[in-house]
């Protein structure tokens, strides 16, 4: 598989803002970001920090309004068509009238792949994920979990070096969520994508990512960026150690801006 | 390398919303104009607007008093129809047998042709009655109301529900205090809905029987006859009917929705 | 409600109406409940209650039973037959009416959608159009068609009630497209723009089919409103041949042969059913685009 040995994404000074009936809102100001090819990035923060906006900028759903942005080297528009990214939502968005199989080839179809090409990627696809026994189900018949994991492989489809996931798992419960970290994380080592993931939560971030990019609202800005060096340990084992502990408190502090006195030390 | 564009979301500014309407309204009209008066292109039946416009004004008394015959035959058999839907929409909400009854009936009464009623329905109220064509628009407004009464006491929300019986109200509150405000804005659509289809069920009905009066014999004779401009002119006070009744209660049904709760 | 069981409710509504029917003619009022009458003027007063004596208001049975008998008298067939031609005459008038409705309609709501301002010039003018009563320009159609008839393309009466019945026809069917082409839920137009695909792409694969639970009971209403139209402009042109005419004819003779005139509005009512009744068809082999509304 070939990665793009280019930045994945190179944010400088991007800025947004939407016109509203109130005024003008600052969803965004001043981001300075990269995330190299193959590099998991989390971007983490309260609500209105703006990390979602950051990442429809980077997908090109919304325009910037200042700064350049550069996702391996081209705007992002012409990243966008040239089709260098997959993209998973919160919702798993697939469409209700067709099969697994089609939601998962719905990509490679737009793009005028073969139909031979096709069945064959979403079998790969569908095995990497866990649901090839699923591939003539309906989406109203799977579970929220095996939804996102479509969705997660329609992503995937077209062999993109970029992975844009917005909070794919806020929807789910808990145990669904350990589960899909461990098999995005193995997922995204495998085909050597980049990420770059927007979550809610402290946990999954750190065990996640490579970084963690802190942000917080009005306006939406970064304030730090946290290198987890976690990179030897997967799975329970990462989530049981000392070293993952003492990152999520890290990531919590910034967060909170403030350092968090802990019992043992005082 | 390149910075990202400024971009200005392609939004068309919101007097359009007025203008656009009027512009091809006026466009109509004078393609209109031309075809009949200036070009003399148009078949014989198609009248001038400049002649329709005169005998509007011309014969605006009698137009006034059909007008009149078939808006009250409308008015009537709205209120009759959504009393009737109403009630009906009630008694279906809380028994299941009334409910499997009418299901199929209602549907099928929404398909027919109702309007083929009229003959019989003058038949047996006798020929000089307005009751016949207020059956038929009545039955014309049941339709929408009961569908949309019938969906809006179904739409309680089951949170609102359990804080109801969590505060020991009783049925009666229960229905003054929830029930009734969540099924009101249906009522509204169900009405606005019903207000155009009993006009032209009212209208429609003239032309099968009934006394001489009303908007659609006289267009229907007029037609006929050859004077399609006074035909024309009529036709306009159908339309201000339409009209009238749809503002009035969609304004109805406006006032109605802003208050409910999400 | 499962089908069968619906069914069976069906069947007892309608036993239940017939009931009502008869319970009404044993127990009303013989000359009806008119309010207001003043002695000596016939015709005065507003009747309430409609006549309960066989003229006005013919046993069920009666009605039946009249279907099975002659027409006219003599050797003609049971009234039935002419019924049921008449009946299948509309229906097909209606059925082109219908398609040349549905694919008028579509068109606008199509431009409607792509475009705005289509949208706000023309969507007013669409919902005012069927304000317009049928009869004031059912002339003007069949007299256009006659002359187009005489000026060499062949254009059979019928054609012209087809298309005044399209008229009626055409406005359901383009707000159901209008706002059906409007329906999918942000998330899947995102998802389409990630993709990079285009109008008509994004037309085929996510708007189309999302809009088909709104197209259904759009072209249902379509189908019905086809059916009035035609019947409305059968008689406002004065067509041979169809459920309209004979109507109003049986409707004439309704003095002598008050059961007769219930036979074309049986008819009629049929005609609506079996026009609805197919259009649900078409609904069925779209099942599976209506998987939609509980998943995102």
């Amino acid at each position: 598989m070939t990665i793009d040995a280019r930045l994945a994404v190179r944010a400088a000074g991007v800025g947004k803002v939407f016109p509203t009936k109130d005024g003008e809102v600052v969803a965004l100001t001043a981001v300075d970001l990269t995330v190299a090819a193959g590099e998991f990035v989390a971007l983490i923060g309260p609500s209105g920090c703006g990390k979602s906006t950051l990442l429809r900028l980077i997908a090109d759903l919304d325009s910037a309004s200042s700064g350049t942005l550069e996702i391996f080297g081209k705007p992002a528009q012409q990243a966008r068509i040239d089709q260098d990214y997959g993209i998973a939502f919160q919702q798993a968005g697939l469409l209700p009238w067709r099969t697994v199989k089609a939601n998962i080839e719905l990509p490679l179809e737009l793009h005028g792949v073969a139909r031979t090409e096709r069945s064959v990627r979403v079998a790969e696809l569908a095995e990497l994920v866990g649901l090839t026994e699923f591939i003539d189900r309906y989406p109203d018949q799977l579970s929220g979990g095996m939804q996102q994991r479509v969705a997660i492989a329609r992503a995937l489809a077209t062999r993109p070096s970029l992975l844009l996931m917005d909070e794919p798992f806020g929807a789910l419960d808990e145990m669904t969520r350990e589960y899909l970290q461990s098999e995005l994380a193995r997922i995204a080592a495998e085909t050597e994508a980049a990420v770059v993931f927007v979550t809610h939560s402290i946990p999954e971030a750190v065990f996640l990512a490579d970084r963690v990019v802190v942000m917080s609202p009005r306006p939406g800005r970064i304030t730090q960026i946290l290198p987890m060096g976690l990179s030897g340990m997967t799975g329970d084992a990462l989530r049981e150690s000392s070293a993952y502990f003492e990152r999520v408190t890290a990531v919590r502090e910034a967060l909170h801006g403030a350092p968090v006195e802990r019992a043992n030390e005082r | 390398m390149t910075a990202i564009s400024t971009v200005v979301e392609r939004q068309l500014p919101s007097w359009l919303k007025i203008i656009a309407p009027i512009t091809v309204g006026l466009m109509m009209l004078l393609i209109w104009f031309l075809a009949v008066d200036v070009f003399a292109v148009a078949p014989r039946a198609l009248p001038s607007p400049v002649a329709v416009v005169s005998e509007l004004v011309l014969r605006s008394d009698i137009i006034l008093e059909d007008m009149g015959v078939t808006a009250t035959n409308a008015l009537i058999g709205l209120a009759i129809g959504s009393i009737a839907a109403i009630a009906l929409a009630a008694l279906a909400s809380n028994l299941r047998p009334i409910d499997g009854m009418l299901a199929p009936l209602v549907a099928a009464l929404a398909v027919v042709p109702i309007v083929a009623l009229t003959p019989i329905l003058n038949t047996m109220f006798g020929a000089s009655s307005q009751f016949g064509r207020q059956t038929v628009a009545a039955i014309a407004a049941f339709v929408p109301v009961f569908v949309n009464v019938l969906r809006g006491l179904r739409q309680t929300r089951p949170v609102h529900r359990d804080v109801l019986r969590a505060s020991a109200a009783t049925g009666l509150q229960t229905f003054r205090l929830l029930t009734m405000p969540t099924a009101l804005p249906y009522l509204m659509t169900g009405l606005r809905i019903a207000s155009s289809l009993a006009v032209i069920a009212a209208l429609v009905a003239e032309y099968f029987g009934g006394p001489a009066d009303g908007i659609g014999t006289a267009i229907a004779t007029y037609a006929k006859s050859g004077r399609a401009a006074l035909a024309f002119a009529y036709v306009a006070g159908a339309i201000a009917i339409g009209l009238a009744l749809f503002l009035v209660t969609s304004l109805l049904e406006r006032a109605v929705t802003r208050r409910t709760p999400v | 409600m499962r089908r069968g069981a619906a069914a069976g409710w069906g069947i007892l509504g309608v036993l239940a109406l017939l009931i009502v029917w008869e319970l009404y003619k044993y127990l009303g009022p013989a000359e009806g409940f008119v309010v207001g009458a003043i002695d000596g003027e016939t015709g005065s007063g507003v009747m309430i209650l409609p006549r309960t004596n066989d003229r006005a208001m013919p046993h069920v049975w009666d009605m039946v039973a009249r279907l099975g008998q002659s027409t006219s008298g003599g050797n003609t067939p049971p009234l039935i037959v002419p019924v049921v031609n008449a009946a299948a005459t509309t229906l097909g008038i209606a059925a082109v009416g219908w398609l040349i409705g549905v694919t008028v309609g579509a068109i606008l709501g199509l431009v409607m959608q792509r475009w705005r301002l289509a949208e706000w010039g023309l969507l007013p003018w669409i919902v005012v159009s069927q304000t317009v009563p049928l009869i004031a320009f059912a002339p003007i159609v069949n007299s256009i068609g006659t002359q187009i008839d005489r000026g060499g393309t062949p254009w059979p009466q019928w054609l012209s009630v087809a298309v005044i019945a399209s008229y009626l026809a055409f406005f359901p069917v383009a707000v159901g497209v209008l706002r059906g082409l409007d329906a999918p839920d942000r998330i899947h137009l995102d998802l389409m723009r990630s993709y990079a695909a285009g109008y008509w792409p994004t037309l085929t694969r996510l708007r189309l089919p999302a809009a088909v639970p709104h197209l259904l009971p759009a072209l249902r209403l379509a189908a019905a409103n086809a059916v009035v139209g035609a019947v409305v402009a059968e008689v406002s042109i004065g067509m041979r041949g169809g459920i309209g005419r004979m109507l109003i004819q049986l409707a004439g003779q309704g003095s002598s042969d008050p059961a007769a005139p219930w036979g074309p509005t049986f008819g009629s009512i049929a005609l609506g059913l079996v026009a609805a009744g197919s259009v649900a068809l078409i609904g069925f082999g779209l099942k599976n685009y209506r998987r939609g509304e509980a998943i995102v």
